[in-house]
């Protein structure tokens, strides 16, 4: 049975799903307004603490990483930054990589390299905190 | 492909204007960042680490070619963070009239030049 009501060109099963041409609806583009809007605040304040530290001392610059509440704003940071860095670099890859053999690939390298940055500085920093003046 | 039919589109025949050097701007610094946080991840690798390979790490940024890469940090992170600001303002409906993206265009570019020179003045003078 056809609705004539509704002019719309999308099945009824395309409709209830509601996920479009994208195949996963908007979640790609909130996400990268919701950690683009969370990392506002992370980054300004990060790039404040590190620069009140300018002469980059080991002793420095690991006091202030381990100080607790720095040190949960720089882990936040390193999370919502690397997810916004792979959604960002993901539609740029979409973008301008057409053949889609060489773009899956480049697609799941991309993403595999984002996951390891964060793993890296993230462990990195727990390790700063918790033996800074050990 | 034949060539001699009119392709879309023809990006280099447009007169630059701000909105589109500002909008591929966007995007070449964001791609900057994600790939040169690899420099930051170092550094942190390097600072868990600690001792002399910290110090390897922060003599290389400290040589006028790391300070040179940080200051392009300083370029990027300011325009970007700004420029995103004025997309989420975008995003509530706040500015989108011609006259509205052009204003908000010039005040990024004023608080990222801005910003830059305050970067510049700490890496190479203060």
């Amino acid at each position: 049975m056809t609705d004539h009501s509704n002019p719309s060109m999308r099945s009824a099963l395309g409709r209830a799903k509601g996920l479009g041409s994208s195949r996963s609806g908007v979640s790609h583009w909130w996400m990268q307004r919701l950690t683009a809007m969370g990392m506002v605040p992370l980054v300004l304040y990060c790039l404040i603490g590190f620069v009140c530290f300018a002469d980059a001392s080991e002793v420095a610059a690991r006091s202030w990483i381990a100080q607790p509440f720095n040190s949960v704003v720089l882990i936040l940071l390193l999370g919502t930054g690397f997810y916004h860095a792979s959604l960002g670099l993901q539609v740029v890859i979409e973008d301008y990589i057409s053949t889609e053999s060489r773009r899956i690939l480049m697609l799941a390298f991309m993403k595999m390299m984002m996951t390891a940055f964060a793993a890296f500085s993230i462990y990195s920093v727990l390790l700063i905190t918790l033996t800074n003046g050990v | 492909m034949s060539a001699k039919r009119p392709l879309s589109p023809h990006l280099m025949i447009y007169r630059p204007q701000l909105t589109s050097m500002m909008s591929i701007t966007h995007r070449l610094t964001g791609v900057a960042l994600g790939l040169g946080s690899l420099f930051f991840v170092w550094w942190l690798v390097a600072l868990a680490h600690g001792g002399a390979y910290y110090d390897l790490v922060r003599g290389i940024a400290e040589h006028v070619l790391g300070r040179l890469v940080l200051l392009g940090f300083f370029v990027a992170v300011s325009y970007h963070l700004a420029n995103g600001i004025r997309h989420l303002f975008w995003d509530f409906g706040i500015g989108l009239s011609l006259q509205g993206v052009y204003r908000g265009g010039y005040v990024v570019l004023f608080v990222a030049a801005l910003a830059t020179l305050g970067g510049a003045y700490l890496l190479f003078i203060g």
